[in-house]
């Protein structure tokens, strides 16, 4: 029902990724992702195989390293990966094998986000199913290698999207954001090498070992690979899930999704990128706007300030608190943007406004914070007459 | 480690052993505290500050520790909830598609403000941020089960039902001579409020 478009991953036979998977070597499994190219799906776009290369050459005294899920899709207006772990967890979980088979992992972990406990009953009954079949467990498929999934479930906070805060409250604590280095794949849970992808890229990485790198490769543009799954909402009559080459550009998903009169889309969320109309042939991709998947469509009759607003209040709640740019920037905003949409604000301090988000996107410890402020930078850059618009002419 | 002063372990032995069971489910170890710290919540729609000494006495964690937890997670609090607990997501695509409408119509459905619990016990009312509805919005958690594309009236049948259940539910408890006038679970003694008060105030601690 939400989605919109035919999914390839939907079409990946059960069990081919993970067989393919355990023919070959760990290390050339490690190749495999690494020649397809794949980045990963959540939008930060640093490249799989690397990721994994690096948990598996990292030293684990004890022999002891972990697989995690991020299935904490917090960020405003992304749903795909709810779809995928409600229509294709086996494939999830099928990547996740994959990937502990590659870096020498017998732990894979799924961190379920509090939002989505409603799934919980499901995924846990699709993981004793495997167990059943002998997809997870001890010898996986006669192969001689273990390795088991167990669902931890989130408490509500987006910061634990970021990987380190993810690992901070799978430990039972806080989730604040880690310094780093070290990285997780050198150090992450419990302080052993550390593989955290998102739910998109385990299920693209069993069809990569199900299809080829080739195929994959061959999909996209040279330094975005494959297909991508967007969530589209907002101002449009079809929202849901499509699927979509990489280097798309933003007007054919959005005319896809029936918002053909749109003013700008926010692609990649709260902590994306207010993209204008007329810069719509823009492609989604790493190299352009990249995004997690999040395309929030924003019809022209829309104040674009209250979308503005909606969004900083977000960053105000979900901030950690940890650091002050973010903890205190992010109120800065928030009023700022409240004064300018009641007219009380001048020129003048629409510039501090600005100066300090562009303080926030560099002090600021963790992607939460460096991000908050991006949406409301870019509407004021790309809607110039529109802000001032709501400066009082004497002010301008 | 924490040491529980006598006479909290005699005041509070059920509470104490609902730990315990938790503890010998999910292990004494750091990382199960907020699975335990979850279900305690769901079990008893609190975390009191009896709970949380007894589960860092446990864990060999302070208690300070355990409340920095407690009190960083959205669906983890000290106030206790009512029987029902609404979250309403006001984010953006949710905004877009009329939240604000289903907002006032939950407030004046049930006297109360974001935030809070109804006097009688039977509701709390919560914002939560993206719930992953947005392409069926505007969405909200009723009790952690999504409900997607809720209208106004619909907003308002359902209070209605709610509470005509909690009211029955609660005039059957009556009858078989409940010490409570609440429809819900084991209050934890320390702090616990009088619902019927409609007191919500942070439980003192011991
Ligand atoms: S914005 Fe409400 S569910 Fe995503």
């Amino acid at each position: 029902m939400s989605v919109r478009t035919p999914m390839t991953l939907a079409t990946i036979e059960a069990e081919q990724g993970l067989r393919a998977a355990l023919a070959l070597a760990p290390e050339e499994v490690v190749a495999t992702i690494k020649e397809s190219g794949m980045k990963g799906r959540g939008g930060a776009g640093f490249p799989t195989g690397v990721k994994w290369g690096l948990a598996a050459e990292a030293p684990a005294p004890d022999g002891v390293r972990y697989v995690v899920c991020n299935a904490d899709e917090g960020e405003p207006g992304t749903f795909k990966d709810r779809v995928l772990l409600s229509e294709l967890p086996d494939l999830v979980f099928e990547g996740m094998t994959i990937g502990g088979y590659a870096i020498g992992s017998a732990h894979g972990i799924c961190y379920l986000r509090g939002e989505y406990v409603y799934l919980l009953e499901d995924l846990e009954a699709c993981l004793a199913r495997r167990r059943e079949a002998g997809l997870l467990g001890r010898d996986v498929l006669g192969s001689g290698f273990d390795f088991d999934i167990e669902i931890h479930l989130g408490s509500g906070a987006y910061v634990c999207g970021e990987e380190t805060a993810l690992i901070e409250s799978l430990e039972g604590r806080r989730g604040e954001p880690r310094n780093r280095p070290p990285f997780p794949v050198v150090s992450g849970f419990h302080g052993a090498p550390t593989v955290v992808n998102n739910v998109e890229t385990f299920a693209w990485a069993a069809a990569i070992l199900a299809r080829g790198a080739d195929w994959f490769a061959h999909i996209g543009t040279d330094r975005s690979t494959g297909p991508k799954l967007l969530s589209v909402s907002g101002d449009v009559e079809r929202p849901g899930v499509y699927e979509f080459p990489l280097g798309v550009s933003i007007r054919e998903v959005v005319e896809a999704a029936g918002g053909g009169e749109a003013k700008a889309a926010i692609v990649g969320g709260a902590a994306g990128t207010c993209v204008p109309a007329r810069d719509f042939d823009r492609a989604i991709s790493y190299e352009d706007v990249s995004t997690g998947g999040a395309v929030i469509v924003v019809g022209p009759w829309r104040d674009l300030l209250e979308v503005a607003e909606n969004l900083q209040w977000f960053f105000v709640n979900e901030s950690c608190g940890q650091c002050t740019p973010c903890r205190v920037g992010n109120i800065k905003l928030l009023e700022g943007i409240r004064r300018l949409r009641a007219g009380e604000l001048s020129r003048r301090e629409l510039d501090d406004l600005v100066g300090l988000g562009h303080t926030m996107q560099i002090a600021s410890k963790c992607g939460l914070g460096q991000a908050a402020p991006n949406v409301l930078l870019s509407i004021i850059e790309h809607y110039r007459a529109e802000v001032l618009g709501h400066i009082p002419v004497g002010a301008r | 480690m924490t040491m529980l002063p006598t006479e909290v372990v005699q005041d509070n032995a059920d509470l104490i052993e609902a730990i315990d069971a938790l503890v010998a489910r999910y292990g004494n170890d750091r990382s199960a505290l907020i699975p335990i710290l979850q279900e305690l919540r769901q079990q008893r729609r609190q975390i009191s500050d009896v709970a949380m000494q007894v589960v860092a006495n446990r864990l060999g964690i302070t208690p300070v520790d355990v409340q920095g937890v407690v009190t960083f997670y959205h669906f983890l609090d000290t106030k206790p909830t009512g029987t029902h607990v609404i979250h309403l997501c006001r984010t953006i695509s949710c905004a877009m598609a009329g939240m604000e409408s289903i907002a006032t119509r939950l407030e004046n459905e049930l006297g109360i403000s974001f935030g809070e619990t109804t006097p009688d016990g039977f509701f709390t009312l919560e914002w939560a941020n993206c719930i992953g509805m947005c392409a069926t919005a505007p969405a909200m958690l009723l009790n952690r089960q999504a409900l997607p594309r809720v209208t106004p009236d619909e907003a308002s049948e359902l209070v209605a039902r709610l509470r005509a259940e909690c009211l029955a539910q609660r005039s059957g408890n009556g009858a078989n001579g409940a010490a409570h006038g609440s429809a819900h679970g084991p209050a934890d003694g320390n702090g616990a409020p009088d619902r019927t008060s409609g007191a919500s105030g942070p439980p003192t601690g011991a």
